[in-house]
């Protein structure tokens, strides 16, 4: 049923690739183990800094799974036959993030035994409970969709019609869990940095360009590798979405800097002085944040520029990508910690062990990537891939 | 009159949903009515004397680490601490004019877990290992906590601490009386709800030399704190956030 | 047919490893049936609850008294025979019963994954003089 068998042939590039993936893998176990005989102390956390890198990630993660709604809206809901061939990505790509980001919250708890707690004593009134309750119900709705679908194109049918209401379900659905996630940090008194209505709209506008970004890249990566096109017509509206999405989250970032500096109430200011030049000493996160800005403004120049557009489109995707990787990865969680209720300042640099870990999850989302991908490859290879809507127009103009 | 079967159906299951929504509705609205009318008998507050705090002293964290087995640990980073004191400038950034005399600034401010009224912490908590009991005490149960740590973000006022490492190899001495905690949870002063439950004051209360600490039942008027209190000026930490801190601190 | 070799060595392999509970112990086999060989408290007779359900339920025991005492700020408990007890490890269980003589004994012997407990709550010195003894 779930065509785990199209996965087990494939070329020595393919094992390859797997078998470096395992083993990225298990030096994350290694040291997950050590964590977990030892306690979070292995990591570079501190009591006025304690979340870090595990949670930057579940948080930047979590985005990319949302952005999969810039697929599955256009195809569904206003028919952009364009995107026909990577809806089902999109999806697949939703399972893996939202994968990635339950291991990330499971290897940052310093009780993961205790995990089901949140099952047992349900706590309406706290956000993490919904967050817990958004992103198990849109793993399982896209699993859902993804396997029905894929089903129903292996056996050549069109798919069965309750799988369109769970679709439009996705959509909304989508949303809701980075808007959850925002609100996680969006609603706490005490962190003035992460006390802002906008954080929210933030979180979409950055998972909208990141997601597509990603998502541009693995189609590029897939033509040269597999043969698979997903058109150049779906890339190039990708491009578009994350064009205006990048576009619209420098702004939000603008329009933060300006309440904070032209109101300049030293608790809001204290943050991006930290994260932009540094305070007491400590400048750990501004190059990064310098880079990521410089990145943002790169990525615009490139994709609006028509010559560049295209061409150096790689490029681009990957500026957008690493640029909201650093700044809601690295910048935003850290930012709100620093300086602390009490204003001092605290050094955070991941550990090696740290660092390992997330790699080592990043590696099962990839992993996981390439194993559904290659399903989907396989299946379309057995019974022929969707026409282009590019071919479909030619065809028709012929005549 | 006739009905087709569907119809019928249709009737009944729409009916049902409407007299079960009219219960729900009336619970929702119950429950968030106001409380019957009955005062409030114990809210367990604090007053703290800064004038009487002396430079250097620290009775009242020694007592409470010896009390409560708390590790005393070498890397700063992974310090657990339920009270100690920070110079007054740090505390109240924004309460001095600016032209105070240097020594005010640097007047040493015990802090500890506020018990506040309305708790930022238990709301986020995701298993209720915190909560607010019904004498003011923001309880912790390291039964259940799961270590995320959402209630460290939080919080304020920086009063909790995780525990990053197991801390019994950094205890020297260990009080029989009271657990030694895990690693991966989190802790914080829990007011002595211990000793309370026995009719004693909290440890840094008795331990205190200078009479700094005024503990009682803030609901009680006639209660020490609240005679304090009504004879002089006291302040809070941060109470614009709408938390309701109980414990107030005399300048 | 030339797959007959691979398939015999696998099924072996499968029925030594599903036999593991049989042979893995041989070793150090000590005598069967003899039962755990536990310490049991010098002064008391009597435990909080009868001992047959002390031996099936005392997690269940313990496990309400940690949310009554902790969570509900009930520390005392009424016995069946209308004694009161202190509900704590500590000042209670362990006055009478030593861990490693009394409990690890018995979840050793049987396998049950020996509980967390102390890693937070203290064992007793012997010479501490306990407040409200029972």
């Amino acid at each position: 049923m779930f065509m785990f068998e199209k996965a087990l042939s494939g070329s020595r590039r393919y094992w390859a690739w797997l078998f470096a993936l395992l083993c990225v893998i298990a030096a994350g176990a290694f040291f997950y183990l050590e964590q977990l005989s030892r306690g979070l102390g292995i990591t570079g956390l501190s009591r006025d800094v304690s979340w870090g890198l595990y949670i930057a990630q579940f948080t930047f993660f979590v985005g990319v799974a949302a952005s999969a709604v810039m697929v599955v809206l256009p195809y569904y809901l206003h028919s952009f036959k364009q995107f026909g061939r990577i809806t089902i990505l999109g999806e697949m790509l939703a399972i893996a993030s939202v994968i990635m980001c339950i291991l990330f919250i499971m290897v940052d708890l310093g009780q993961p035994a205790r995990l089901l707690n949140i099952v047992r004593y349900p706590s309406p009134r706290s956000l993490m409970f919904w967050d817990m309750v958004s992103l198990g119900g849109y793993l399982m709705l896209n699993a859902a969709i993804a396997l029905v679908t894929l089903s129903a194109e292996r056996d050549e049918l069109p798919p069965p019609a309750w799988i369109k209401p769970l679709i439009y379900l996705s959509i909304p659905w989508a949303v809701s869990i980075h808007t959850v996630t925002a609100f996680l940090y969006s609603g706490l008194p005490g962190r003035a940095f992460w006390l802002t209505a906008i954080l929210a709209p933030r979180f979409l506008a950055s998972a909208f360009a990141a997601g597509p970004a990603l998502l541009i890249l693995i189609c590029l990566v897939l033509r040269k590798v597999s043969g698979f096109d997903a058109g150049e017509k779906a890339i190039g509206k990708l491009a578009v979405i994350m064009t205006y999405a990048i576009i619209i989250n420098v702004f939000f970032v603008l329009v933060e800097t300006f309440t904070v500096f032209y109101g300049n109430i030293p608790e809001h200011i204290e943050h991006f002085d930290f994260l932009y030049t540094g305070l007491d000493g400590v400048h750990t996160l501004v190059p990064w944040m310098w880079l990521s800005a410089a990145f943002a403004i790169a990525a615009i120049v490139l994709l609006l520029s028509p010559r560049f557009r295209r061409r150096l489109l790689p490029l681009s995707c990957a500026l957008v990508f690493l640029s909201l990787w650093i700044e809601k990865g690295l910048g935003l969680i850290v930012g709100g910690f620093e300086p602390s209720p009490l204003g001092t300042i605290t050094r955070y640099v991941p550990t090696l062990p740290e660092w390992t870990i997330a790699a080592g999850i990043w590696a099962i989302g990839a992993l996981v990537i390439t194993v559904f991908y290659k399903i989907v490859l396989a299946v379309r290879n057995e019974v022929g891939d969707r026409p282009l809507p590019e071919a479909e127009m030619a065809g028709a103009a012929h005549h | 009159m006739k009905i087709t079967r569907k119809d019928f159906l249709r009737l009944s299951g729409l009916s049902l949903l409407a007299a079960g929504g009219r219960e729900a509705i009336r619970a929702v609205a119950q429950r968030n009515a106001p409380a019957a009318a009955l005062p409030r008998k114990t809210r367990w507050g604090m007053v703290i004397d800064l004038g009487k705090c002396r430079d250097g002293c620290t009775d009242c964290v020694k007592a409470c680490n010896a009390t409560h087995n708390i590790p005393q640990l070498a890397q700063r980073a992974h310090e657990v601490k339920w009270i100690w004191t920070d110079p007054f400038s740090k505390v109240f950034p924004f309460a001095q004019s600016g032209y105070s005399a240097s020594q005010e600034s640097a007047a040493p401010v015990p802090l500890l877990c506020n018990h506040c009224e309305n708790p930022p912490c238990t709301r986020v908590c995701p298993t209720q290992a915190t909560w607010k009991r019904e004498d003011g005490v923001v309880m912790m149960d390291w039964h259940r906590c799961i270590g995320c740590r959402y209630c460290i973000a939080a919080c304020p006022y920086g009063s909790r601490s995780f525990n990053w490492e197991d801390p019994r190899p950094a205890l020297a001495a260990v009080n029989p009386d009271f657990p030694t905690r895990t690693k991966g949870v989190v802790e914080k002063c829990n007011f002595c709800e211990e000793r309370l439950a026995e009719g004693r004051k909290p440890a840094c209360v008795e331990a205190c030399t200078s009479g700094a600490f005024v503990f009682g039942n803030l609901a009680d008027p006639d209660s020490e704190p609240r005679k304090l209190l009504r004879a002089r000026f006291a302040i809070q930490r941060e109470p614009e956030l709408g938390t309701g801190p109980s414990i107030y601190y005399l300048v | 047919m030339r797959d007959r070799p691979w398939i015999g060595g696998a099924l072996l392999l499968f029925l030594a490893a599903f036999a593991v509970p049989f042979w893995y112990g041989l070793p150090h086999a000590r005598a069967g049936l003899k039962g755990p060989d536990l310490q049991l408290p010098v002064n008391q007779k009597e435990c909080v609850a009868p001992i047959a359900f002390m031996r099936s339920s005392h997690m269940r025991l313990l496990l309400d008294w940690r949310e009554s005492a902790v969570r509900q700020g009930n520390r005392t408990y009424i016995s069946f025979d209308h004694k009161e007890y202190r509900k704590s490890l500590t000042r209670t269980c362990w006055q009478c019963h030593d861990r490693a003589a009394f409990c690890d004994r018995c979840h050793t012997y049987s396998g049950v994954s020996t509980p967390y407990c102390w890693n937070c709550h203290n064992q007793p010195q012997t010479n501490v003089a306990w407040r409200t003894g029972q």
